[in-house]
């Protein structure tokens, strides 16, 4: 029995490492904030959001297969939070049940999975009946078949004979088991038997029955107590083992339940906190990744808007279908780098299943997305900080495959512009070659202005928008780069207060 | 010519070995510890009286030649480990069966005993007989365990064994254990109950799980519980427990000597060639030595101090490598004379000598790649003993005491192996006494080692050849542990150290001029 919400015919991997740009990511595209705003303040479910958005999906069909599942979440968000508060129960019921000393005999392992089974069954009669009045009104393909799934394999007859074998493993009939002679005729092989049923009183009378000699243990023999102890619990060791394991097994269907369910309901916490504040959400339509497209409308960045209590953020459109390379340019403060973590955020929320924060959005999946920001924090010495650039992007290198995206913010700006730019160039040049999409955001025309002069087909060229009195709309349009920079604005905006 | 040892071709040769003693010398050549090395894991054989007694003859010492160049294919030393093993594992079942107290028990263990001796020798048998044998001993050997395996009483004992094993082992029975009573039936087919449980929960395995089985003492003996449950088990087969009864009675002394003595003595040569192996994986060579009681000339190529070795290839010590040296001598030569810088491998070559004489004496291999060595008929070894320094004069005597002993027992086909000796003395004291006690050792005509710090000694005759210890050129700290024949200056040494701070003749001279 298998849950399989996050995946078609597949657990969700708890095991797998978070793919080593994690820690970038999560830094560049300040996705705790995100995380925080699913998680609700639960620590379970933190640590699952972050795994499932960390871990991309790579075929738009395992996208919609999450997406459809999600679409089943919004419409009906009691029955899924019930389903995953009784998955909680469950585990924390068996923590709850007394597991006894460190030395654990087949008789306590026994007697406590007796007890554990016990409650197990009343949980999974719930989780039918939830089956039973629920399943029906779910459409998704995952759902359909978890209800289903619930419906045939916990029948009422399958949940009898569990109760049966509850009754049998009490033993009140003492213990029967089978064994040989081993080395040194020391009993060896001891099986538990199910006796045949007992001899009818006719045989009794007639004699007819299996020859038989018994031993007992004399009173206060306490060694011989001991002895008879151990050999009825070597009967008793696979059965208790075989119980023990078998709860573990229903425990662990239970956490993957949970652990499956804690995605969705982290999507549905996140949900309500952007409705709330009037913010628009869509399902982005994801398209193979070798199919260069981004098409977007009111995209936001999620992450700035969560930090903002009521008010509403910018968001931008953009038609970039058939583009490998996308670059903003533009006054300091236009909006570019928000811009940049809003693709980003996109990106990684589509390629998890996820809803997107836009009016809509449709994009192809990429391989992998990395992000290549300055570090303001870095105030080393210069050429220290390029080599620390440098290092960060060979670390990408190693880690990129065709069709991957990378995000770059004001990136190989720690040296002189000439040098800069040439890095640039020569890595952006490198990476559209081999098939990597490209955003970059930089403020440095020289790198902006050749790139624009090369008049690329598969090249969009954006720009932070400047009304005529100076002020800025932090929203960017298309517009090729303009040699200075807006810095002279800012000067006047900070600088003219003292003056 | 009917079998009788794998360790000496003539047998009288043999009789009281293990009643020898560790020879005088082992301490000083670390021989001691070679041995311990050798017989290590096989206390159960009593090896090491073996490796105190030197053989006397050439013949015998080929003898082991031969058995050693068998042994050297992996095929027949796999089979002769496999049949150790079960030799073994047939011991240690015996040993058993003594110490329980059960009747069924014992004689259970006892049977099992027989089984395996039964299954040794008749898997040898089969193994010697498409084996490539060239040796004498093995070849003898060979031809008795084919008589004896094939023999009516050893093959009647094999299948009463099989037989009687096959009926215990088909004894099945159940126990039904209630309150406090135990009762004991034949098995009637009832189903396994965990598997059904098992299969019951089958749809909710996920993966890998916990083992929650209790693990059980798996002491040999029983309570009197299950004591009592096989006397019941007894009494629902009692024809078969009758003729494990019988049984006992009838075999008590299965064991033939001959394979006995066999499976002790074949491990001599197993133990050497295991130890051999784990230097020759690390590069180093052995070789089977020309040995002679007549020509003096010998030499050695590539050789080492086993002892040491041990320690290098151990892979403890984060050490240098083992260092080979050669030696050679011609007649007249008899005598090296070993001196240079101290820690630089002048006991370590004192030793090693040793040690090859002795190995070359007991048959062995000897660690080098070409050596011929003298078959001596006693081995004398003089080394300082350092703990009494406190009297010079006591100690002086001492040495002259011992050094007496040795001068009045040798002859000149002994071997004499001096370290060191009359360093607490004055150096005209040492001259002296040396030239007088190496004059003696020249006069005995044997053949020896004397280490020295006064190289005067190297130069007594043509009887002596000059040894010298070794410095890396340029680096005069670091030893190289090689031992080189050359005449003994006393100035190579300082002449590297002067090279090194460019204060040589010459050096000094272009350095003042310019």
């Amino acid at each position: 029995m298998k849950a399989f919400l996050m995946h078609e015919g597949q657990d969700f991997d708890l095991q797998r490492e978070l793919p080593r740009n994690a820690e970038a990511l999560t830094q560049d595209l300040e996705l705790s904030t995100l995380f925080n705003a699913m998680a609700a303040g639960d620590a379970f479910l933190l640590d699952m959001v972050k795994r499932a958005v960390l871990s991309s999906l790579h075929e738009p069909d395992a996208i919609r297969y999450r997406q459809d599942i999600l679409t089943d979440c919004l419409q009906r968000p009691a029955v899924i939070r019930d389903l995953y508060s009784l998955a909680v129960e469950a585990i924390q019921g068996e923590k709850k049940i007394w597991i006894g000393s460190l030395s654990r005999s087949p008789d306590l392992v026994l007697h406590r999975g007796v007890d554990v089974l016990q409650m197990l069954v009343g949980m999974l009669k719930r989780l039918r009946h939830i089956a039973d009045e629920d399943g029906p009104q779910f459409r998704s393909e995952g759902f359909t078949r978890f209800f289903e799934m619930l419906v045939k394999e916990l029948s009422d007859e399958y949940l009898l004979t569990v109760e049966d074998h509850l009754r049998q493993l009490r033993f009140r009939g003492g213990v029967l088991e089978s064994a040989e002679l081993g080395r040194g005729n020391k009993g060896t092989n001891y099986i538990l038997r199910k006796p045949h049923k007992k001899p009818s009183w006719l045989d009794w009378i007639s004699g007819n029955r299996p020859l038989s000699y018994t031993y007992r243990i004399p009173e206060r023999d306490e060694n011989g107590a001991r002895a008879l102890g151990e050999l009825r619990e070597r009967g008793i060791n696979l059965v208790a083992n075989a119980l023990a394991q078998s709860t573990d097994h229903i425990l662990s269907f239970f956490t993957m339940l949970r652990s499956e369910l804690a995605f969705y309901v982290g999507c549905l916490n996140l949900h309500e906190r952007l409705a709330g504040k009037g913010e628009p959400t869509c399902l982005p339509e994801p398209l193979p990744s070798d199919r260069r497209t981004l098409s977007l409308r009111g995209l936001y960045d999620v992450s700035l808007s969560l930090n903002m209590s009521d008010t509403r953020v910018v968001g931008n459109d953009v038609d970039a279908d058939d583009k490998s390379l996308l670059m903003a340019t533009g006054a300091n403060q236009g909006g570019k780098s928000t811009f940049l973590r809003s693709v980003g955020l996109g990106q990684l929320m589509m390629q998890c299943g996820m809803f997107v924060p836009a009016e809509s959005f449709r994009a192809n999946v990429c391989a992998g997305v990395f992000t290549h920001f300055k570090r303001e924090e870095d105030v080393t010495m210069r050429s220290g900080k390029l080599d620390e650039e440098l290092s960060r992007m060979s670390d990408i290198a190693d880690q990129l495959a065709p069709n991957s995206i990378v995000l770059f913010n004001e990136s190989f700006a720690a040296t002189n512009e000439r040098e800069g730019s040439q890095i640039a160039r020569q890595i952006i040049r490198a990476l559209l070659e081999t098939h990597v999409q490209v955003v970059f955001v930089t403020h440095q025309y020289d790198l902006a202005h050749s790139l624009h002069a090369k008049k690329m087909d598969d090249a969009l060229f954006l720009r932070a928008e400047r009304q005529a009195d100076g002020r800025r709309t932090f929203k960017l349009l298309p517009g090729e780069p303009l040699p200075t920079s807006f810095g002279e604005d800012l000067y006047r905006r900070i600088l003219s207060y003292s003056a | 010519m009917p079998f009788r040892s794998m360790l000496f071709d003539r047998p009288e040769d043999g009789r009281r070995v293990d009643e020898r003693q560790e020879p005088g010398f082992f301490a000083d050549l670390n021989l001691d510890q070679v041995v311990e090395s050798i017989t290590a894991g096989r206390n159960g054989y009593n090896l090491k009286p073996f490796f105190y007694t030197p053989l006397s003859s050439v013949d015998a010492v080929r003898y082991r030649h031969e058995v050693l160049r068998d042994l050297q294919g992996e095929a027949l030393a796999g089979y002769i480990r496999t049949f150790a093993e079960r030799m073994r594992t047939m011991r240690e079942r015996l040993a058993q069966a003594d110490k329980l107290r059960y009747r069924y028990q014992r004689e259970a263990w006892f049977l099992d005993a027989v089984e395996t001796y039964g299954d040794a020798v008749d898997r040898l048998a089969q193994d010697l007989s498409g084996a490539e044998i060239s040796s004498r001993g093995l070849a003898a050997f060979r031809d008795y365990l084919t008589g004896y395996a094939g023999s009516d009483r050893l093959k009647s004992l094999r299948a009463e064994t099989g037989k009687l094993k096959a009926d215990l082992a088909a004894i099945r029975y159940n126990l039904h254990i209630k309150g406090d009573r135990i009762r004991v039936s034949n098995y009637e087919s009832e189903a396994d109950y965990s598997a059904e449980v098992e299969e019951t929960f089958e749809k909710f395995k996920q993966g890998a799980v916990k083992d929650y089985r209790a693990k059980f003492p798996a002491w040999a003996d029983m309570n009197h519980v299950e004591a009592a449950v096989l006397d019941m088990v007894a009494k629902l087969h009692p024809d078969v427990f009758l003729a494990l009864d019988d049984y006992r009675g009838r075999h008590d002394k299965y064991i033939n000597k001959i394979v006995a003595d066999f499976d002790r003595e074949v491990q001599f040569y197993l133990a050497y060639l295991e130890y051999t192996a784990r230097f020759t994986n690390k590069g180093l060579t052995f070789c089977f030595p020309e040995v002679s009681d007549r020509s003096k000339d010998i030499h050695a190529r590539d050789t080492f101090d086993l002892a040491l070795a041990n320690k290098l290839v151990d892979g403890k010590s984060g050490r240098s490598p083992v260092v080979c040296n050669d030696f050679h001598l011609r007649d007249p030569e008899r005598l090296f004379v070993v001196s240079g810088p101290n820690q630089g491998g002048k006991t370590t070559f004192a030793r090693t000598f040793g040690q090859l004489h002795h190995l070359a004496s007991l048959g062995l291999l000897v660690p080098g790649r070409d050596a011929k060595l003298f078959l001596f008929d006693q081995l004398f070894t003089h080394f300082e003993k350092e703990e009494d320094a406190t009297n010079l004069r006591g100690k002086l005597e001492d040495d002259l005491t011992r050094i007496h002993d040795i001068l009045t027992r040798a002859t000149p086909n002994s071997v004499v192996i001096m370290n060191e000796a009359f360093t607490s003395t004055t150096l005209d004291d040492a001259v002296f006494l040396g030239e007088k006690i190496l004059g003696q050792l020249i006069e005995l005509d044997l053949l020896g080692v004397c280490v020295t710090f006064v190289d005067e000694l190297s130069r007594l005759g043509p009887s002596t050849v000059s040894m010298v210890s070794t410095v890396e050129p340029d680096d005069p700290a670091v030893r190289t542990y090689k031992v080189v024949r050359r005449p003994a200056d006393g100035l190579s040494y300082a002449a590297t150290i002067a090279e090194k701070y460019g204060l040589t003749y010459e050096r000094l001279r272009e350095r003042i001029a310019s």
